[in-house]
């Protein structure tokens, strides 16, 4: 188990330094002048250069890249050319939008992915299933954009149930909080839970042809109690693994939401980043997401682990 | 019953609509967030269409109407051979962090402007400054040197307010000024708040509170819109959505004139022949782009002056859309097979726009290969670069004829004549001989065929039919709030 344990780590250590690297060689290669994008049509030539001097572009290239790996571990990221903010201050405002969304999003997938999954399973072929498979094809291809803008057509519109985007803020309330991100949750939610349902059905329909089915229902367990026993939880390889996938998605790709919505999430950062040339904020928060998907396959790496006991064995 | 409860509903309506109090905040929508919040540290536009004459003031300020008119100068005089400027200031104003602004807050920010260091975007304005003394804590004089006829227009961009030393340094994130707002906070990505500035020098604004919503999408603005979390969309972006907002009484829509000269900037180091350039203008059916890429908003112009704008003359004769006349030109100019780059920065006017341009050369036999540009890039390889065949781009900046004086503008338009008009302009300041002079100007690029020049960029905004007082027109890039109230 130890051993599992370090060659992960091990594994997840590199892997985040291979990504520094590109990041930031990629990003030094794209050209462009951010100082002449914050100035403008009209700016002088000395503006400029004093611009320049200002926010440190100057600086040799090793020493930048040394500066910015060790503000990971130190907290300090440096300044946003353009917001002219701390830019972990800048993420952490960011994140308070986007990880409870992409939680949100996923707790509700899984809610309703899991137990479909199942009962589709258990149902195969029957008119339950059919229709689940239906559903869930309609689910899958319906573009989340579109859904979204239904949504906000129907509950924000027409009914004013809900706001149609923007975000509250924590400050004014959890219920404020949480209502401006329902509608932007579920709009994610029903994709992926689509995705995830179609992934459990056929995990189960597998397991469920197994021998040790068979004879679990031989020695007298019910129906019910041999699919949530045994059956659920050998197909949950596959299922932790698609789960993993979309969180990371769900984080970092969640923009096209963030923007019919108007959240201000970091997938918009980023955007936003980018058009602005504002390269230092595009290369941390890259890194950063970087880390979450890395984490977020080991954190799914652990979990294998406990679902599956040879796993821990294995030398 | 079913009668019943309509009368219960309509009872209802009746006692509900009196008893609401008279609405004093405001949020207002804006396509692009500002990168910061001092507008002496930045171009972006949307850093005035957020501080300016609401947070920031001037010595002077723009009118809604484009008229420059005393804001923190209460008055001035002119010394007789107009480079002595003395400006006396409003008594009684303070920061919105308690401390009084006098002159030597002036002194600071015209000689932080100027500085070598500074990285005011539009340090042009500043230039002919040479001295700014203190006579007393109200009064300022400022040596130029030599006339400017623009200087207090000058005075009033939004480059040019007037910040306290002890509070600029933070300004980005925290703007201290002197208007009857003052900044509450910002939730970055998504709004900037203020309220009332209970200390207000001048005229107390109608509203106690305004928000400024950042939504870049245009569907999603669209439905902030209609579901009515936004009360006004100054600038907004689905022109397309125009027509059904105005036939909603809930809604008025306001088309108004911007700043925004859109052009087919031409290097004319790389097009040098006129006759190809004039072959490009009659080429060009401007009506066909104003519809294609513009939903019809947007007035021909014939030359680089705003239309809204006394001094504007109607050019637009020159360069009529004659597809034969602009085949004879590239026959008489001997020129065949010609191949033109064409590049297109980001907006949809320039990227719509574009194909539109593109196939009217192509109808004529002028083949264009067309790049399509972050602005960043633009900025890079076109602006700066000045490597590039032709453009299309909006100028917004006010009065911004005098780029045609520059030889290394990015056009690359020289010439003398021209140069020598806008010199003499520059030290003109009565308004006949002006307008003389701006008409010559006018004319002169205009038969030079410098640029091709397409249309003045609309404001089209959608706001409560309720709410009155938001500028129409947008001389310079602003929300002033100073004047907007809800009439129920």
């Amino acid at each position: 188990m130890l051993r599992y344990l370090l060659t992960r780590l091990l594994s997840l250590a590199l892997t985040l330094l291979a990504a520094s690297l590109v990041i930031f060689v990629v990003l030094e290669i794209v050209p462009g002048d951010v100082a002449s994008v914050m100035l403008g049509m009209n700016a002088t030539e000395e503006a400029l250069a004093a611009l320049r001097e200002q926010l440190g572009l100057n600086d040799p290239l090793v020493l930048r890249y040394f500066t910015w790996i060790t503000g990971f571990f130190t907290g300090d990221l440096g300044m946003s050319y353009t917001y002219r903010v701390p830019i972990s201050q800048l993420i952490g405002q960011r994140l308070v939008v986007s990880l409870p969304l992409a939680l949100l999003a996923l707790a509700l997938s899984t809610l309703i992915a899991i137990p479909v999954g199942l009962i589709a399973a258990t149902r195969a072929g029957k008119a339950a299933d059919t229709s689940i498979m239906g559903a869930t094809q309609l689910g899958i291809a319906v573009p989340n954009f579109w859904f979204a803008m239904f949504l906000v057509l129907i509950f924000a519109i027409n009914l004013r149930w809900f706001p149609s985007g923007g975000f509250a803020g924590w400050d004014n309330g959890l219920f404020a909080g949480l209502k401006s991100l329902t509608l932007p949750a579920i709009a994610l939610a029903v994709q992926q839970a689509s995705i995830m349902a179609r992934v459990t059905r056929s995990a189960t329909l597998e397991t469920l042809h197994q021998d040790y089915i068979r004879t679990a229902r031989a020695k007298g367990l019910t129906k019910r109690q041999t699919v949530l026993r045994h059956a659920l939880r050998n197909a949950m390889i596959p299922v932790l693994t698609i789960l993993g996938l979309q969180f990371s998605f769900l984080l970092a790709g969640a923009i096209i939401i963030e923007n019919v919505f108007f959240l201000p999430g970091l997938g918009r950062l980023i955007f936003q980043a980018i058009t602005q040339n504002d390269l230092i904020v595009v290369k941390s928060v890259v890194m950063l997401l970087v880390f979450a998907i890395v984490l977020v396959n080991f954190l799914v790496d652990l979990a294998y682990a406990a679902i599956d006991p040879r796993l821990r064995l294995r030398t | 019953m079913f009668q019943r409860s309509k009368i219960t509903v309509a009872v209802l309506a009746l006692c509900a609509s009196p008893a609401f109090a008279q609405q004093t905040d405001i949020t207002l929508g804006m396509q692009l967030e500002p990168p910061n919040l001092d507008p002496t540290g930045g171009a972006a536009a949307a850093i005035d269409e957020v501080v300016y004459a609401n947070i920031f003031e001037g010595l002077t300020r723009f009118g809604p109407d484009g008229s420059v008119n005393p804001a923190l100068a209460e008055s001035w005089t002119i010394s007789d051979d107009g480079t002595v400027y003395t400006f006396t200031l409003q008594d009684g104003v303070t920061f919105h962090d308690g401390s009084s602004m006098d002159a030597e807050d002036v002194k600071f920010s015209l000689d932080r402007a100027r500085a070598e260091d500074s990285t005011n975007a539009q340090k042009a304005l500043f230039a002919g400054i040479t001295d700014v003394s203190v006579i007393d804590p109200l009064t300022v004089a400022i040596t130029l040197d030599g006339p400017n006829g623009l200087f207090l227009s000058n005075m009033a961009w939004g480059d040019a307010v007037i910040v306290a030393p002890e509070s600029i340094e933070t300004a980005a994130t925290n703007p201290i000024g002197t208007g009857p707002f003052k900044f509450a906070n910002w939730v970055q990505g998504d709004r900037v708040e203020m309220v009332a500035y209970p200390d207000y020098w001048g005229t107390a604004p109608a509203l106690t509170a305004a928000t400024f919503k950042f939504i870049s999408d245009p569907t999603a603005a669209f439905a902030a819109m209609m579901a009515g979390d936004i009360d006004a969309f100054p600038n907004f972006p689905a022109p397309e959505t125009l027509a059904q907002f105005d036939a909603d009484p809930r809604f008025t829509v306001v088309v108004g004139s911007t700043e925004g000269e859109t052009i087919l900037s031409t290097n004319n180091k790389s097009v040098t022949d006129v006759r190809v350039r004039e072959a490009i203008a009659h080429a060009i059916n401007r009506q066909d782009i104003i519809d294609g890429a513009m939903f019809g908003y947007g007035t021909p112009i014939g030359t680089h002056f705003a239309p809204h704008n006394p001094d504007y003359i109607d050019l637009t004769g020159n360069s009529a859309y004659d597809p034969e006349l602009a085949k004879s030109l590239l026959n008489e100019a001997g020129v065949s097979d010609l191949t033109l780059r064409l590049a297109l920065p980001p907006p949809s006017y320039a990227r719509r726009g574009g194909e539109i341009i593109a196939a009217q050369l192509r109808a004529v036999g002028i083949e264009t290969e067309i790049s399509n540009l972050e602005w960043a890039g633009w900025l890079e390889t076109v602006f700066r670069g000045k490597d590039f065949d032709l453009t299309i781009v909006s100028h917004s900046e006010p009065m911004d004829i005098g780029i045609y004086a520059r030889p290394e503008y990015y056009f690359q338009y020289d010439n003398a004549e021209f140069q020598d008009l806008n010199a003499t302009l520059a030290v003109t300041a009565d308004p006949a001989m002006r307008t003389e002079l701006l008409t010559k100007m006018q004319t002169m690029i205009s038969e030079d065929y410098v640029n091709g020049y397409l249309f003045q960029l609309a404001k089209t905004g959608v706001a409560n039919a309720n709410i009155e007082g938001l500028w129409e027109n947008a001389p310079t890039q602003a929300n002033d709030l100073t004047g907007v109230s809800w009439t129920q």
